[in-house]
């Protein structure tokens, strides 16, 4: 019996216990935003403790940087959350990108994008996104506070191995079909727990093709799919990504000899496999209000089956029966931890590059980091963004979740580049349509979702 | 944290499937800075009418139910953000156990460590507690792992590791200081 490769990962990490039962695993890099992080440091603080490892961790701002004008934070409650999380990086000695730090940004965009996230490491984080820097072969995966305060004072965590599955993902993608079509189209397929008590690998030609930041949506994703860990086996997509930023292992020859080590010995290693023919697969648009209420562009919204869908209808104000284009957007969102990188932002601008965007929509394009804001600017895509009529922002978690001014109003359907659709997620009363970016660049300038893979073939 | 042996209480049924953390807990909790009560916070978009009073159709306004030590849920309960404080929130409300059809993975390690035992239950057994009269009452034994009610006993399951953690109430922190050599020793060949 050979071992997946997380199961090689989980092995590099164990510091103690035995193999069935919860383990103590060493985690090589924390990373650490406002939102989760304050009540952790006020335990160490009342216990006298220290931070084990502070630099290998790594602090952001994100969740409630308002996106207008970072530096004019009106709501003093997050002004508060966000002076806590200085205060303690200072006092703690870990090092912070605050806000206008050249490093600033959401955290699950740069910590790759600073090569702080590498292949062969466990990364935690006090958010459920972690599982995006899994894209690099290693285990991500995030955690509540108490596990925050656990890796600062140990830099060690308590879990229990989950059991592994493949995700065979083969096949060319039709035009207009992207990265996040595969993972909507997953979790449409199979539901939003699919995954629990799993780390999922994704596999296949498929995967092999994609660039890292697609790779990294996908794994961004896992835990829309209910799995707290998705990962991927790193290649030379991977090594070439990984090469030359900030943070990257000094010998990088040694450490990429070492990350080559890292792959699944057999398919047959894992305890359950569940296979995507990606030919197959079409623009995805969520209807309902989690991410497995999703159809094809082209399908209708199922029947009310139950108490959860019949909910799911009265909130979002469809009917059954039903298709994506006739959900009235006036509101499209581009950015998040899922889909706010500069690829991104190059498919975006590439669609709306002299077009304007339809009068109804008001649209937001947020990039992910300050990196990704300048290398933007850089390729002019803030001049085509801004020429289409949407309004270009500072970095942070904006309208993801309405935590910060960036909310969109109640009743008005959002088309999104985002990872939740929950009621409330991206502002009271939101009604959120989860698409690519492609998606939702053409229902900005529509006003209602196309089936792409006509304008695009 | 408060150890846990038996809890006695009548229950709360909230049947819905796929219970997010975003409506368990308030967005404005999540920006508090301290360990505040959570209690208010707790299904917050359900509890209260957009008046602000309370929304006498939710089932946690009932009445009859009040001070219910134990909340009966549907699947996938606690899918979404890794926000503790949705934990928080059940426990300050005065939750000591939530007994679901199952859990999301990372809620279900947040309810440990927040001292909320979570209990995994079938679909039927579930169905069967939450049709129970308002004022009938549950015991739960996690020493024996079973769930009884009306003169019927349901076994649970738990890891050792997280039912003595429970049952004592230990921080997690300082069963780990007991493996500081290990993890010394880890970064000594790591490095
Ligand atoms: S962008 Fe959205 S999903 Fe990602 S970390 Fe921020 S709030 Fe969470």
């Amino acid at each position: 019996m050979g071992q997946t490769m997380f199961d090689k990962l989980w092995q590099r990490h164990v510091v103690a216990g035995k193999p069935g039962e919860p383990q103590l695993l060493y985690v090589d890099l924390q990373l650490i935003h406002e939102v989760t992080s304050p009540q952790a440091f006020e335990g160490l603080r009342e216990n006298h403790r220290q931070v084990r490892r502070p630099d290998k961790t790594f602090a952001t701002l994100d969740h409630n940087v308002p996106t207008a004008d970072i530096f004019n934070i009106q709501d003093v409650i997050s002004r508060k959350q966000i002076q806590t999380l200085e205060k303690n990086t200072k006092e703690f000695g870990i090092r912070l990108a605050d806000l206008g730090d050249e490093d600033q940004g959401i955290v699950h965009v740069i910590g790759p994008e600073l090569g702080l996230t590498h292949p062969g490491m466990v990364i935690v984080c006090g958010d459920s996104h972690t599982a995006t820097h899994g894209a690099f072969g290693s285990i991500g995966f995030g955690i509540g506070t108490s596990e925050v305060e656990h890796v600062l004072a140990t830099q060690t965590i308590w879990q229990q191995k989950p059991k592994n599955m493949g995700v065979h993902v083969h096949g060319q993608l039709p035009k207009g079909v992207y990265a996040k079509d595969i993972i909507l189209g997953l979790i449409a397929r199979e539901g939003v727990a699919f995954g629990t008590g799993y780390a999922i690998e994704y596999y296949g030609d498929t995967i092999e093709r994609l660039s890292m930041e697609e790779r990294m949506s996908i794994c961004n994703m896992t835990i829309e799919g209910g799995a707290k860990y998705g990962c991927i086996q790193p290649d030379q997509t991977t090594f070439d990504y990984v090469k030359g930023r900030k943070y990257t292992p000094k010998d990088l020859d040694a450490a990429i000899a070492n990350w080559r080590t890292l792959f699944t010995d057999s398919t047959a290693d894992f305890d359950t496999i569940i296979d995507i023919d990606a030919s197959q697969l079409a623009p995805m648009v969520s209807w309902g209000t989690n991410p497995g209420m999703t159809v094809a562009v082209d399908e209708a919204f199922p029947p009310v089956s139950d108490e959860n869908t019949r909910k799911a209808y009265d909130y979002i104000d469809l009917k059954p029966g039903q298709t994506a284009p006739e959900i009235p957007i006036e509101y499209a969102f581009f950015g998040s931890c899922t889909n706010g990188r500069l690829s991104d932002l190059q498919v975006e601008a590439a669609i709306l590059k002299g077009h304007q965007i339809d009068p109804k929509v008001t649209a937001l394009v947020v990039p992910g980091s300050r990196r990704v804001k300048l290398a933007a600017e850089a390729l002019g895509l803030d001049k085509i963004f801004k020429d289409a009529g949407c309004d270009w922002r500072e970095p942070g978690c904006s309208a993801c979740l309405a935590m910060n001014p960036d909310k969109v109003p109640a009743g008005v359907h959002c088309a999104s580049t985002t990872n939740r659709n929950f009621e409330g997620r991206q502002g009271a009363g939101a009604r959120t349509h989860l698409a690519s970016p492609a998606m939702v660049a053409y229902a900005a300038l529509n006003g209602h979702f196309i089936d792409i893979r006509k304008v695009e073939a | 944290m408060e150890p846990i042996k038996t809890i006695s209480s009548h229950i709360v049924p909230v049947m819905d499937d796929n219970i997010d953390t975003d409506q368990l807990i308030s967005r404005d909790s999540l920006k508090e800075v301290a360990k505040a009560s959570f209690a208010d916070m707790l299904f917050y978009g359900q509890r209260y009418l957009a008046s602000g009073a309370k929304n006498p159709a939710f089932p946690l306004n009932d009445p009859q139910r009040a001070g219910a030590q134990i909340l009966i849920t549907g699947h996938n309960f606690g899918c979404g953000s890794a926000w503790e404080h949705a934990a928080w929130a059940l426990r300050d409300y005065g939750f000591r156990a939530v007994i679901a059809k199952d859990f999301n993975d990372i809620f279900y390690m947040n309810s440990i460590k927040s001292g909320v035992l979570p209990i995994e239950l079938t679909d039927a057994q579930c169905e069967l507690l939450a049709a129970l009269p308002a004022t009938a009452q549950v015991t739960v034994d996690l020493p024996q792992q079973t769930v009884t009610s009306a003169g019927q006993t349901f076994k649970f399951k738990i890891d050792p590791l997280w039912k003595s953690k429970l049952a004592t109430g230990t921080s997690d922190i300082e069963l780990t200081s007991e493996f500081n050599t290990q993890i010394d020793q880890f970064e000594q060949d790591n490095n």
